[in-house]
């Protein structure tokens, strides 16, 4: 049987098509965004407007924006450690999770202390939290040569499951009402914020370095070298005597660290305490996110501005015309399915068999 | 009456870049064996998979017993009588000799059928085949004969043979062209791709010579001898290097004994008991048919694969049997693995940042990890000046080179980083007679330098011409050394094909 429709090789792909691939995406998300609001009955530029401007239209907007954002680039960065080298670690949310159960163990733990120390402490914990869950799916993978998708996955999961019985368990607010949430941080424990009145918090400032630090070890040592030669081509990586379990270890490493601090970055920061909600599935979107950013720093944090646009929009979405904040992840959906689409045909061309 | 089964008019087929075919005009006369030949890149491959319909043309038309024949598929190629075998055989491995068979026909037969059909046909051209063996269990010379087999089975009238004894012993060979011979008498036309010269001398009628994507000339086989083939084929005399014995020295450099691997999987060579000793400056070479057991081999010196591995590697009177790669480059071991593609090179990066990939150990461009472009960029340009690489510059992507000019790139950076020992297998594969002929120098031109080299290749001619003693690898054993300057080819020849005591 021949198939009605051949994808042929176009050879060399180019560097602009790469770079306009995404924007290419987006574009079509927006047009088909409003062809589904037209099909629910609103008027598209209307409903555009509300989604996509009105909600950075003011300062206390842009801080929101950039709230979301921060997370988002952070971890989104810290996968592409993992991605570059073709390891796919999809389960950021757990290491997120696990940030943000050792973080805020620790803010927990030293509620009523005021000192300089707590915060540190428990970013420090974070960060070891995200990584140490990270390196499970490691382990496996290096011991067992286990699939680190399933495993990553699957781990999410229980991290959630744990977070969920802390939080109506040992760890609940004595004083809480029987409301599922731990009591909340002291004044030390709570990340500072950046302009008075407005949410945005030092978390973005840490996120910038991170990003600045990520460039840096990508393009300038051995390091970003060796994951870069692995993603490419395994053989190669070998003939060099690249160690492989060690860039597997380090990639999820990096890749775990970063997610957790981003999960102490939320309970220290907007929210101030833990509970059961405290990640709008910030790990899985930061997935679309670092595709979406090709896994470069500029790109990941013009992505994770898009992206955290969809959230906000969603929000305002609801609360002015009363559709569900659900139409949010339908935007981030189309997004990735458009850039996976054009991406496919920058790199493939379709031919007709008659 | 027409004496000409195909006629090839005036075709064309341009690549970016490249005319691959320009104005390629012959014809192949009725029950011939018909050469073509050619060194890589001469254009033979595109003709061929437009003859095949693999590729159309850009122009020019191609006449089977006078009638016009424009094929879009090789389904319609095979059904108008053009039988083609490639030179990587196209077999399932872990499938029958009549499951394969019967997967190559585009109708729908009983196996019953089928078997009969196919000892019909074997018995006919004296083929040998045990229909339910499974492939893997085959050697070359019988996975080619099914080959063979399942292009006979469409009845064509010519049969296309692409380069068919590069992965064959010398006695394979010969007993491939008592077949071709045979297939000729019974009325079958060959067309046979090729290009080693006494190949075309001794057993072919005709020969078209292609150079450049051009066709040179058309003549009788009988008339040529190998000196005026090669001078149409090449376009110039090659001058044949003299192996200078003076460059070795008594000292043992390099030892491996009695090394072996067994791997349990049907698709690997075990490593059998494998021992030879290289000496200062000598250019030692381990000849064999593909498939016996050098890649294996390779990847046990180079440090990749050394998991669960038996007896004994010295170098330099230190133990590196269970050194890792990284660290026998840095007691200057250099390596030049078969593929440049994504294996002793990465396509997608520069070459600047190829250099890097095996001399980033020992803080050369590093400090604390961090690199020194500067100095990198140096390192690549003296190595593109230095080994005639053409390139626009250092920081074009390595899949952009011809593998010629990749090849002479992987072999300068090893070369320049002043290696004490050398490992290359398969130098010159793939590669166009002006890199072939500069590599080969600039081996040999180390050694005298005192650098030792193991070279593992395929092409015999290629260890004659610079080794100082050959060995031969078959089935993962390896035979004692010979010297080069003694060699009885035809003893060599057995060995490639048989078992090594």
């Amino acid at each position: 049987m021949e198939k009605l429709i051949k994808l042929v090789p176009r050879g060399s792909s180019s560097q602009s098509m790469f770079i306009l691939a995404p924007i290419f995406a987006i574009f079509l998300t927006l047009l088909t965004g409003s062809i589904i609001f037209f099909l629910m009955g609103y008027n598209p530029s209307n409903a555009l407007k509300i989604f996509f401007i009105s909600p950075i239209s003011n300062a206390y907007g842009i801080s929101e924006l950039l709230v979301k954002a921060t997370p988002l680039a952070l971890i989104a960065m810290g996968l592409s450690f993992c991605f570059k080298n073709n390891i796919y670690n999809i389960g950021a949310e757990g290491q997120l999770t696990m940030g943000a159960i050792f973080g805020g163990g620790v803010g927990i733990y030293f509620y009523d202390i005021s000192s300089v120390l707590i915060l540190p402490g428990m970013i420090i914990a974070g960060v070891l939290g995200g990584a140490l869950w990270a390196m499970i799916p490691a382990l496996l993978k290096t011991k067992f040569n286990t699939n680190e998708i399933l495993t990553s996955l699957m781990l999410a999961y229980i991290a959630l499951l744990i977070l969920d019985y802390l939080v109506v368990g040992p760890w609940r607010d004595p004083d809480g009402f029987n409301f599922p949430k731990t009591r909340p941080f002291g004044e030390s424990g709570r990340m500072p914020i950046l302009f008075q009145g407005l949410r945005i918090h030092f978390g973005l400032i840490i996120t910038l370095i991170l990003i600045a630090f990520s460039w840096f070890i990508y393009s300038k040592t051995i390091f970003g070298f060796q994951l870069k030669v692995s993603g490419f081509s395994p053989k190669a990586a070998r003939f060099a005597g690249f160690n492989k379990n060690f860039l597997i270890f380090s990639a999820f490493a990096i890749s775990g660290a970063f997610a957790g601090l981003a999960g102490v970055g939320e309970v220290s920061g907007p929210i101030g305490l833990i509970y059961r909600d405290i990640s709008p599935n910030y790990g899985f979107t930061a997935i679309i996110v670092c595709f979406l950013g090709r896994l470069h720093p500029l790109g990941i944090i013009f992505a994770s501005l898009v992206i955290a646009l969809t959230y906000l929009g969603a929000e305002d979405a609801q609360l002015f015309l009363q559709i569900p904040a659900a139409v949010g992840f339908v935007f981030q959906g189309l997004v990735l399915f458009f850039l996976l689409g054009s991406d496919l045909l920058v790199n493939f061309k379709l031919r007709l068999n008659n | 009456m027409n004496p000409y089964l195909l006629e090839i008019n005036n075709i064309c087929k341009k690549y970016p870049g490249v005319i691959a075919n320009n104005n390629v005009s012959f014809n192949i006369r009725d029950g011939k064996i018909h050469a073509l030949l050619g060194e890589n890149g001469a254009g033979k491959s595109t003709l061929v998979k437009i003859l095949f319909g693999l590729v159309t043309s850009d122009s020019g038309n191609i006449l089977l017993n006078r009638e016009e024949i424009k094929f879009k598929n090789p389904s319609e190629a095979k059904a108008t009588g053009v039988g083609m075998v490639f030179q990587h055989f196209s077999l399932f491995e872990s499938l029958t000799v009549s499951e394969n068979l019967i997967l190559g026909l585009e109708e729908n037969i009983s196996f019953k059928k089928l078997k009969n059909r196919a000892i019909e046909i074997s018995k006919k051209y004296d083929l040998t085949l045990d229909l339910d063996s499974p492939i893997n269990n085959l050697s070359a010379g019988e996975k080619q004969s099914v080959e063979i087999v399942r292009a006979l089975l469409q009845e064509p009238k010519i049969l296309i043979m692409d380069e068919p004894t590069s992965v064959l012993t010398p006695n394979e060979s010969d007993k491939l062209f008592a077949i071709l011979k045979k297939l000729t008498n019974e009325g079958k036309t060959i067309l046979y791709i090729t290009h080693k010269l006494d190949e075309v001398i001794k057993n072919c009628d005709e020969v078209t010579i292609m150079r450049n994507g051009e066709v040179i000339t058309t003549c009788s086989a009988e008339a040529e001898t190998k000196e005026t083939l090669a001078v149409k084929m090449l376009g110039y005399k090659v001058k044949s290097q003299v192996t200078d014995y003076k460059s070795v020295k008594n000292n043992i450099l390099f030892q491996v004994k009695n090394l072996s691997k067994e791997y349990n999987d049907p698709f690997l060579t075990d490593i059998k008991n494998i021992s030879f000793s290289l000496k200062e400056g000598e250019i030692f070479g381990i000849a064999g048919v593909a498939g016996n057991g050098q890649k294996e081999l390779m990847e046990l010196l180079t440090g990749e694969n050394i998991d669960n591995i038996r007896g004994e590697v010295l170098f330099d009177n230190t133990n590196i049997t269970n050194l890792p790669t990284k660290f026998r480059r840095e007691l200057a071991i250099g390596f030049v693995p078969e593929d440049r593609l994504g294996h002793s090179a990465v396509p997608e990066l520069s070459l600047s940042e190829n250099i890097l990939l095996s001399q980033f150990a020992g803080n050369k461009f590093s400090k604390i990890g961090i690199l020194n472009f500067e100095e990198i960029e140096t390192y690549t340009k003296n190595v593109i000046s230095n080994f005639n690489v053409k390139t626009p510059n250092e920081l074009i992507s390595a899949k952009n080179l011809s593998g010629g000019n990749l090849q002479k790139f992987v072999i300068g950076r090893e070369i320049s980083s002043n290696p004490k020992l050398l490992i290359v297998y398969q130098p010159t594969w793939g590669v166009d007679t002006g890199a072939e002929s500069f590599i080969r120098e600039s081996l040999i031109k180390l050694s005298k330098e005192g650098t030792s080299l193991l070279i593992i290749s395929q092409d015999l001619d290629e260890l004659i011409e610079i080794t100082h003693s050959v060995s031969v690898i078959s089935k993962g054993k390896l035979s004692e050394p010979f010297e080069t300057k003694n060699l009885n080819i035809e003893k060599l020849g057995i060995m490639m094909g048989g078992e090594i005591d």
